[in-house]
């Protein structure tokens, strides 16, 4: 554990010293920092405080106002069900419930191997081939049963 | 008694040479250019209902309730963001705007708990809101989601927040916040910390201090903004909770640091709710720190006494008798150590908390009833050089700006001031206008916080090496000099041109080049010379100095070449520019003014001046003597010598605050009578034979003075607890003495000093009554005060300039003492801590630690927190370290706000050249580890423990 912390603080630390001097470098150093970790550590809220000379508040405020800033560790995969009006209108909400029960585990759960993270996502521009989600950033419309199985099936890997 | 409101304009007043004319409903309303509608709707007396503004901060336009119809533009603009235009029409009532207002205000109020007891106390802007739009019942159920309780067992995205009451001084209850963000924008804005922040996104918003941590725990400075700000409740004072709402209230000045912030007072019955900064305080125009607005509760703590006592000998336990023997007892003492030992052989101490009335009363006493000029004032431990410095440079011994010029400031040097701990009010007006793009200086051996913190960063910080304050300042003129950044057409109209070259000549001499200073201060040249370039060219310089300036052996030379630098440049005698000392105590500017000083009558005016005598010679009926009188040291080696013998101490307590703990112990247990007149039995009471229970701030009529030299009023909101206010127990002792004083009301006293000391001529308490406040001189000339001083003219006449070479303190370091110490203060504890450790505040300060850099840590085996012992050439004392980095290496610092740790044992004898003032900011020191207490400390807590034995009075009738 503590062998990771000084790991991550070192990422965190290359990560800051690469952007603090560029223009608006707080998004891109959270963006980086979540790309080589995974999530955004506690931890390195103050020490990205103190390289920009902000406030502690003001960099928490920005990293829990992205839902893709994540406080821990997503599983190996990520299945963003998109649970918006448009393909809530075509069946998306038994979608979701399918894809529930297929990976067994709730949305905003993670499964107990960390295989896979399951979250709600409100629309991702693809309501004419609702209903929708997204698996590891790759898309995936009109999903039946059938897609949905086969979802459940790669993202259980 | 009336309770004082203040008008809201919603938005804050805007700077502009432009009018524009617009109607709003109806009415024809003229405003500055870029105004907000919503403001100038509130100044034709027309309120727009609104939540989320306030004229303290910058418009947001989150709540929609403030929304307005402008004619011939479509929609609904909300009217706080809404510039005015030349020539609209506005409407701020219709019946579309109406319903939206209603349908708006019903949303809130649907996610606001129905039992609010804000609400129903009326401290709920919210509730008057849904009155105001006419919401009388909500269609929405309370069952939907909302922010009330915590979800279900098992139910996601929980958007409820435990209430918060880490704080000592106020609750955060997250179920009544309405996310407004003017706590948010409050914290940035107005104090400048950006400890809060709104967290999540959408109904998931909620405000959070810090990384969501307790606001204890969170970079929150407990200033109180977000609290005043709040319209809902969430945030809300403790003591409202407990007490209830106000009935009553009345504006008065606070009794600590010496910006002198405006308070309304706000009352129930005899006891204070809250204190809540008031907007047209001049001095700090609505803001307020911890010590202020929260820390009053040492005005009701027990420690403090409420009933004369008397002792025979100091070992003995206190006596508590009536007013009339312990004021007989003083009376007979003091006459019969004058008759045995002379005129001399007895004198005074003024105090810079108590008002300009009872300073000018004690030094009144002293010159009048005394017959001698032994009068001295705790000034003498802080800013004495400043007097002695600004009179010779400029002629007058105070600060030349008012601290509104802070905003056309565009270049800032502060010096051996840390304004965010010491003058935190002053601090957030400064890192307000560095954020908003001025460039700093700081001159300091410690990183203070200013150099850089959330938004601020100083343009140079040069850490010199402490006792180097002249050589540095003096390396900075000779870059301005040798570059030709100088004023040239400002020094030769104002100033003497041939003594500006005689200067020039001497800071040209190599020795002063920054190279050559850089050996002595440890600041690398080519920061000097940046430095000195910034504040030369980079437009209106202002500089602020503190007790980092004044506390050394040449602390007046210091202020001197401060004076040089802005003569050279041209930067006094308009607003932005100037120097300006930051007084330390509330009244500090008033005590000196007032003549407390042995050499001076009130107005500075010294005591050899025949005219000036005569003005009081017959006016109080006696002789006054033409020599100065005793300086507090002096008054301490004649009593070791045995040729003085008695002192009245009103609110100062020199065995904590003044230099060599130990040769003070020795000199007032030398004295026969030393009569200590004060709230609590502080250190010096330790060694006194008779107690006069003091009074607060709260309990008495009368004026203080701050730091821009503007006499502000305080004014009695409960009655004294020990029975009188401390200029009536001053008069009582007067008249024991035999003087025939009669004084009915304060007023009465300051129109005495009015009558006989030119600067305060136009004083009154009625021109006090109808300006607020007002800055001396005020008197022919300035009817109205003086906010900037030295316009179009040195008051002396030509500006002085005058040569500072550096002499090096005596005190060095040496293999013994390697090491410098230097002292100061924290946001939260105020000077000795008297008033601050007995509040909540010890919450922030528990202990004063020494600050020590890694590097001498580890050389000495010290890990932090560890017990250390801190020895110099003049005794030791114990305490904990704290490594940081932000002393240099070769530098410790610590606070001196607790009486256990006795930092002043630690500090030497040296003092100013020109004023004595000690040099507290320098002692070479040695730090080792340390398993407990020293010797001192322990025998100093038994015989402190011993002297606060008290017996209480017999009930005689």
């Amino acid at each position: 554990m503590q062998h990771a912390r000084t790991e991550n603080a070192s990422t965190v630390q290359s990560i800051v010293e690469r952007w603090r001097e560029e223009e608006g470098p707080l998004l891109p150093i959270l963006n980086g920092i979540q790309q080589e970790l995974g999530y955004v550590p506690r931890e390195s809220v103050p020490v990205i405080a103190e390289a920009l000379n902000l406030s502690r508040a003001e960099v928490y405020g920005v990293v829990s106002f992205y839902h893709d800033y994540r406080e821990k560790p997503a599983g190996r995969h990520v299945l963003k069900v998109c649970r918006a009006e448009a393909c809530q209108s075509v069946g998306g909400d038994a979608v979701a419930e399918r894809l529930e029960q297929l990976l067994g585990i709730r949305f905003h759960e993670t499964s107990a191997d960390g295989a896979v993270t399951l979250e709600p996502v409100y629309c991702l521009g693809l309501c004419a081939c609702a209903p929708s989600a997204m698996l590891d950033g790759e898309v995936i419309g009109r999903i039946d049963d059938e897609k949905a199985v086969d979802i459940a099936r790669r993202a259980r890997a | 008694m009336c309770f004082v409101n203040e008008t809201d304009y919603g938005t804050p007043a805007v700077r502009s040479d432009k009018t524009v004319t617009l109607t709003i409903d109806g009415q024809s309303v003229t405003v500055p250019e870029g105004t907000s509608i919503m403001r100038a709707a509130r100044e034709a007396g027309i309120a727009v209902p609104k939540l989320c503004a306030n004229d303290m901060v910058k418009a947001f336009g989150s709540c929609r309730l403030c929304l307005v119809e402008v004619e011939g533009r479509g929609g609904t603009p909300a009217s706080c963001t809404t510039p005015v235009a030349e020539g609209i029409s506005v409407n701020t009532r219709s019946d579309r705007l109406k319903s939206i207002r209603k349908g708006v205000m019903e949303l809130y109020m649907s996610d606001h708990p129905v039992d609010c007891p804000a609400c129903a106390a009326g401290n709920c802007e919210m509730a008057n809101m849904a009155e105001t739009v006419g919401l009388k019942q909500n269609r929405y159920s309370e069952d939907g989601a909302n922010h009330l309780a915590p979800a279900p067992e098992g139910e996601h995205g929980v958007n409820f927040k435990e209430l918060d009451i880490s704080n000592p001084y106020f609750a955060y209850d997250p179920s009544k916040c309405i996310v407004c963000s003017l706590c948010v924008r409050a914290c940035e804005e107005q104090q400048g910390t950006f400890a809060l922040t709104v967290e999540g996104r959408g109904f998931e918003s909620r405000i959070t201090a810090g990384m969501d941590e307790p606001f204890l725990q969170s970079e929150c400075v407990s200033c109180g903004a977000c609290v005043q700000a709040c319209p809902t409740g969430a945030l809300q004072e403790k003591s409202i909770i407990e007490m209830g709402m106000p009935d009553r209230s009345a504006v008065t000045t606070c009794a600590y640091c010496g910006v002198g912030c405006s308070f309304k007072a706000e009352m129930k019955g005899e006891e204070v709710v809250r204190m809540v900064p008031y907007k047209d305080g001049k001095a700090n125009r609505g803001h307020s720190c911890v010590k202020g607005r929260f820390a009053y509760g040492y005005a009701t703590h027990k420690d403090r006494i409420l009933n004369p006592m008397v002792r025979e000998k100091i070992t003995d336990p206190w006596r508590e008798v009536s007013w009339e023997e312990a004021l007989s007892h003083v009376a007979d003492a003091f006459k019969r150590i004058q008759r045995e030992h002379g005129q001399a052989a007895i004198g005074g101490i003024t105090s810079s908390r108590c008002t300009n009335e009872e300073t000018y009363l004690v030094q009144k006493l002293v010159r009048q009833g005394f017959g001698n000029n032994n009068v001295d004032t705790c000034a003498r431990v802080c800013h004495s050089p400043t007097g002695y410095g600004l009179k010779t440079t400029f002629g007058t011994s105070a600060g030349t700006q008012d601290f509104d010029s802070v905003e056309h400031a565009d270049v800032v040097l502060v010096i051996g001031a840390n304004p965010t701990d010491g003058h935190p009010v002053f601090g957030s007006r400064l890192k307000k206008r560095l954020r908003e793009g001025a460039k700093l200086i700081v001159i300091d051996p410690r990183r203070i916080d200013l150099v850089r913190t959330p938004h601020v960063e100083a343009a140079y910080h040069l850490p010199l090496r402490p006792g180097t304050n002249v050589a540095v300042l003096t390396a900075l003129a000779h870059v301005i000099v040798a570059e030709g950044l100088f004023n040239e057409a400002f020094i030769r109209e104002r100033c003497d041109w041939e003594e500006f070259q005689d200067w020039a000549s001497f800071v040209l001499q190599p020795e002063n080049s920054p190279e050559a200073i850089e050996k002595a201060s440890g600041v690398p040249a080519d920061l000097i010379r940046g430095a000195a370039r910034l504040y030369a060219t980079g437009g209106n310089g202002a500089i602020y100095y503190g007790l980092g300036v004044t506390e050394h052996s040449q602390g007046s030379t210091t202020v001197m070449a401060i004076a040089n630098l802005a003569m050279a440049t041209g930067n006094i005698g308009r607003p932005g520019v100037g120097v300006n000392p930051l007084r330390g105590q509330n009244n500090v500017q008033g005590s000196c003014d007032m003549g407390s000083f042995p050499h001076e009558m009130p107005g500075y005016r010294h005591i050899s001046e025949d005219a000036t005598r005569a003005i009081y010679e017959s006016l109080w009926g006696v002789k006054l003597d033409n020599e100065p009188g005793l300086r507090i040291p002096n008054m301490l080696d004649a009593a070791i010598e045995g040729t003085f013998r008695g002192i009245y101490i009103q609110g100062e307590d020199i065995l904590q605050s003044d230099p060599n703990t130990r040769h003070v112990a020795a000199g007032l247990e030398a004295m026969e009578c030393v009569v200590v007149h004060d709230l609590f039995l502080n250190e010096t009471a330790n060694y006194a034979h008779v107690f006069l229970p003091g009074s607060t701030f709260l309990e008495k009529e009368g004026t203080f003075t701050n730091a821009e030299r503007r006499i502000n009023r305080v004014r009695k909101v409960m009655e004294p607890k020990n029975g009188y206010a401390d200029w009536e127990v001053t008069q009582m002792l007067a008249r024991a003495l035999g003087r025939d004083w009669n004084y009915a009301h304060p007023s009465e006293i300051m129109a005495e000093i009015a009558a006989t000391t030119p600067s305060f001529a136009g004083v009154t308490y009625d021109l006090l009554e109808e300006k607020g406040s007002v800055q001396w001189p005020c008197n022919e000339k300035a009817p109205e005060g003086t906010p900037i001083m030295h316009m179009g003219g040195f008051v002396r006449g030509k500006g002085k300039f005058v040569r500072t070479a550096y002499v090096a303190t005596d005190e060095k370091v040496g293999p013994r003492f390697p090491l410098l110490l230097t002292t100061g203060r924290i946001l939260s504890q105020y000077n000795v801590g008297a008033q601050t450790r007995r509040t909540h505040n010890v919450l922030w300060h528990e202990e004063d630690l020494l600050e020590i850099h890694p590097f001498d840590a580890e050389n000495r085996g010290i890990r932090d927190r560890d017990w250390v012992k801190l020895r110099s050439r003049a005794g030791e004392t114990t305490l904990r370290a704290t490594i940081t980095e932000r002393v240099a290496p070769g530098v410790v610092y610590t606070t001196f706000h607790h009486p256990t740790t006795q930092a002043n044992v630690v500090t030497t004898e040296y003092s100013d050249w020109a004023t004595n003032c000690p040099e507290y900011k320098v002692t070479a020191v040695e730090v080792a580890p340390s398993n407990g207490p020293t010797d001192w400390q322990e025998d100093y807590e038994e015989h402190a423990r011993r002297s606060r034995r008290i017996t209480p009075l017999e009930a005689a009738e």
